[in-house]
């Protein structure tokens, strides 16, 4: 054991030097204030206004772009969907989706009696319509990068941790730089160039935006190249493909809350958070049933344990 | 126990038809109810129960998935959220499978560490040893295969790294590199096969495990003392109720954690990349194996160096597998005749140190093999440029401001110059799995041979029952 201590305090120390040499990179996405509420213990769950608020943002902002085709109209209007209504327990039937799916058009799978292919409004069962035929398409209309599909998109960015994912894509689409904030200047030939100041304790120095893409602190990538200050000292973050989406007023809520900024990534998160694992709300309330049952198993194991070795030493 | 009468009376006329014909029940009750067991196992000793739970579970929720699971590179990926977004409790079963492999390898460790601890490999338990090293190289294998099937991108990339290391060995390396994959590269003949044989491997570790518990019932168990039990009477208890409600508390003790993850953090112990879809065209920044493979991926990557004819990556696959053949020669490498680390107060710092070292491993694994650890002075800037003249050089700067000031200069001088970052020597990552590769292999290869023909163990008890009373034993006692 006397070997063992120094080890592990050596070990812990190491850990401190690596979190303070981790630096660099994207800047490390922070959850709004408050925590999100389905990642309360024991069981927190999605607030259903604003996953019904973000749905409208995506319908109306992202799937302009951004496809989400591991989701049906009807996974809204299930038990745990922001549209879940007890009058209708068959989402099928809810008129609400009934509606919203039919203000889209879908290819039919099956063809008509002729064999000629049938274009229909889309009922609850079908997924989401694709703002794309293929990727190619997707590639052309958006200057060659991939919008990446959101069906689980909170689930693949983060470590994994309940939120991770809502975590980012909300400090993602709130971290673009302010639009005064990117300047334009002309270059040596005459062209206008797009560059942000910075001046944060050593990162000073000038960082130019190349055409097409934008500066985000929060996106992965490396920012070198374009940086003119002190090559030790990079801005965190890199050039993502997609503009600022959600300025004030983007969209007007249905239910009157003010569209800021951040309210819209809020919202758009939680709705992102809540595709991405819609059986998440079944998940947490069965959680502390189940821990409640296993302890109290546990504490008559224990006392059964105690009981029958009570006349064995041991 | 090898020896002991067997107590079973059976009482119906059918239990007795049944057991002059087929003795089933006589087996059960001499292995699971009546077999004496030392009494004074404590807790570490339930992890074999719990593995046992632990592979249960796994057989049972893998079943039902795959009746669900769809094993091509169009559908695997979307089939598995389709698990869990529409079969009922769907969600359930897979995050219990899922979080069910890394609980399985968090107890098989704890297991392996303390059979190294008591010395519950040596005579007479050598094969039961060599046994449960097969039963975790069939885990891993297993593990290995089941990552694969979601589809996602460490599933594919993880899969081209592990694969491609078969192709290190010379002259077949290759030809069984496409005999694994069925072809020129990891694809959708690759992944039919690897959930073909996802789903047979678990059914030869079952059969593993049943010899693997026939060969602990030979010898019986081993206990924290190491001393062999001398009077069943004295320094044993049946195992029914005695060791079924102290392994049932653990058990549940353990499902509690296990439940933990699966409702409030069932994606923590995977890997985010794993939920974007495989593309082969896309290569992930940081190819990672899950957790539980960590230590042997830190020393895979550890072997940088060639020696002698061997390149440095077959020298790399060596060692990978060496790490784990070395489990295998334990039994011979270690000369102590005292089994329980209790009473060998040198080889337990080893011991420790040794868990140190694979835990030191695993966080090697986990990171870039570049990054440093301690930072040895500040990096600096360096700025290379040609002159007017047409001469070349290189300054070196401490601050920013100087740097970009001479480059400016050279460059309104009519030379050309850049700027880059003149890193600073440091202690990285690959420096630490080198060293602790070294220990790991120093430990089973050089300390624990040497130790045994060195060291002065304490005085072992007498017997179990002794040292449960806590009476100290003579010194003259014979060690077993």
């Amino acid at each position: 054991m006397q070997v063992l201590r120094p080890l592990l305090a050596g070990f812990g120390a190491l850990a401190i030097c690596l979190s303070a040499d981790a630096a660099g990179g994207a800047k490390k996405a922070s959850e709004p204030t408050g925590g999100w509420p389905f990642a309360k213990v024991p069981a927190g769950q999605v607030e259903a206004e604003s996953v019904q608020r973000g749905f409208q943002v995506y319908k109306e902002v992202c799937s302009s772009c951004h496809g989400m085709k591991l989701l049906s109209y009807r996974n809204l209007a299930e038990k745990g969907g922001p549209f879940y209504s007890d009058e209708y327990p068959n989402a099928n039937d809810n008129p609400l989706v009934k509606a919203l799916a039919a203000e889209f058009e879908v290819l039919d799978p099956s063809p008509d009696e002729f064999g000629d292919p049938v274009y229909r409004p889309a009922i609850p069962a079908d997924t989401f319509r694709e703002p794309y035929p293929n990727e190619q398409a997707a590639r052309a209309a958006n200057g060659g990068a991939l919008p990446p599909d959101l069906s689980v998109i909170t689930k693949a960015r983060g470590k994994g941790a309940e939120g991770d994912g809502a975590t980012y894509i909300y400090s993602l689409l709130k971290g673009y730089p302010d639009f005064d904030e990117v300047k334009f200047r002309q270059d040596e030939e005459g062209n206008f160039v797009n560059y942000l100041e910075f001046d944060q304790g050593e990162t000073v120095g000038e960082l130019l935006q190349p055409m097409g893409v934008y500066y985000n602190p929060y996106f992965a990538g490396d920012a070198t190249p374009q940086w003119s200050g002190d090559p030790r000292h990079v801005p965190y973050g890199g050039f993502i493909a997609m503009a600022p989406q959600l300025p004030d007023g983007r969209v007007e809520y249905m239910d009157g809350t003010e569209a800021t900024t951040q309210q819209m990534a809020y919202d758009v998160a939680q709705f992102l958070h809540w595709a991405g694992d819609p059986k998440q709300g079944q998940r947490k309330s069965l959680a502390l049933p189940v821990l409640i049952y296993l302890v109290f198993l546990s504490i008559l194991l224990w006392f059964s344990y105690k009981r029958i070795w009570r006349n064995v030493a041991h | 126990m090898s020896g002991h009468e067997s107590t079973y009376e059976p009482k119906s006329d059918f239990t007795k038809w049944l057991d002059s014909r087929l003795p089933i029940v006589r087996l059960a009750h001499d292995s699971f109810v009546d077999f004496p067991t030392p009494k004074n196992l404590n807790y570490w000793y339930t992890f074999g129960g719990i593995l046992a739970v632990c592979l249960v579970i796994q057989i049972i929720t893998g079943v039902v998935l795959a009746m669900h699971y769809t094993a091509t590179v169009d559908e695997a990926f979307g089939s598995v959220e389709r698990i869990m977004r529409d079969v009922p409790y769907g969600w359930l079963i897979r995050n219990v499978h899922m979080v069910g492999a890394s609980m399985f390898f968090l107890a098989v460790y704890v297991h392996m560490f303390r059979g190294l601890y008591y010395g519950s490999y040596k005579a007479p338990r050598e094969v039961l040893w060599l046994l449960g090293c097969v039963i975790f190289l069939l885990m891993m294998a297993t593990a290995f295969l089941g990552y694969m099937l979601p589809w996602g991108q460490m599933s594919l990339h993880g899969a081209n790294v592990i694969i491609n290391l078969f192709g290190a060995i010379p002259l077949v390396g290759e030809a069984i590199q496409s005999w694994l994959m069925g072809g020129p590269s990891v694809g959708n003949q690759t992944l039919q096969r690897f959930f073909s044989l996802h789903y047979l491997l678990p059914f030869m570790i079952a059969g593993v495990v049943i010899l693997h518990i026939w060969a602990l019932h030979v010898p019986g168990n081993n206990n924290p003392t190491g001393v062999e039990v001398q009077e069943v009477e004295k320094d044993t208890v049946p195992f029914h109720p005695y060791y079924t409600v102290k392994d049932g508390f653990a058990i549940v003790v353990f499902l509690i954690i296990f439940a933990v993850f699966v409702f409030y953090a069932p994606n923590v112990l995977g890997h985010a990349d794993n939920y974007i879809e495989a593309n082969p065209l896309v290569t992930p920044a940081h190819i990672v194996p899950e957790w539980y493979l960590l230590p042997f991926y830190a020393i895979l990557r550890a072997i940088t160096f060639n020696i002698g004819p061997i390149d440095a990556k077959l020298l790399g696959v060596i060692f990978m597998f060496g790490s784990i053949a070395v489990l295998f020669m334990l039994p011979w490498l270690d000369t102590s005749k005292v089994k329980s680390m209790r009473y060998r107060p040198v080889a337990k710092q080893f011991f420790f140190g040794f868990v140190v070292a694979c835990l030191l491993l695993s966080w090697c694994g986990a990171e870039n093999p570049d990054n440093p650890i301690i930072k040895m002075g500040d990096d600096k800037l360096v700025v290379n440029y040609v002159d007017s003249a047409g001469l070349e050089g290189s300054r070196v700067f401490t601050d920013y401001a100087p740097a970009a000031e001479f480059r400016t200069e050279t460059v309104a001088a009519g030379g050309t110059a850049s700027l880059g970052i003149q890193v600073a020597p440091a202690f990285r990552f690959l420096h630490l799995s080198q060293l602790m590769t070294l220990y790991y292999f120093a430990y089973f290869l050089v300390i624990l041979p040497m130790l045994g023909l060195r060291e002065r163990p304490k005085d072992e008890p007498d017997s179990i029952h002794h040292s449960v009373l806590g009476s100290s034993a003579p010194a003259m006692a014979p060690a077993e």
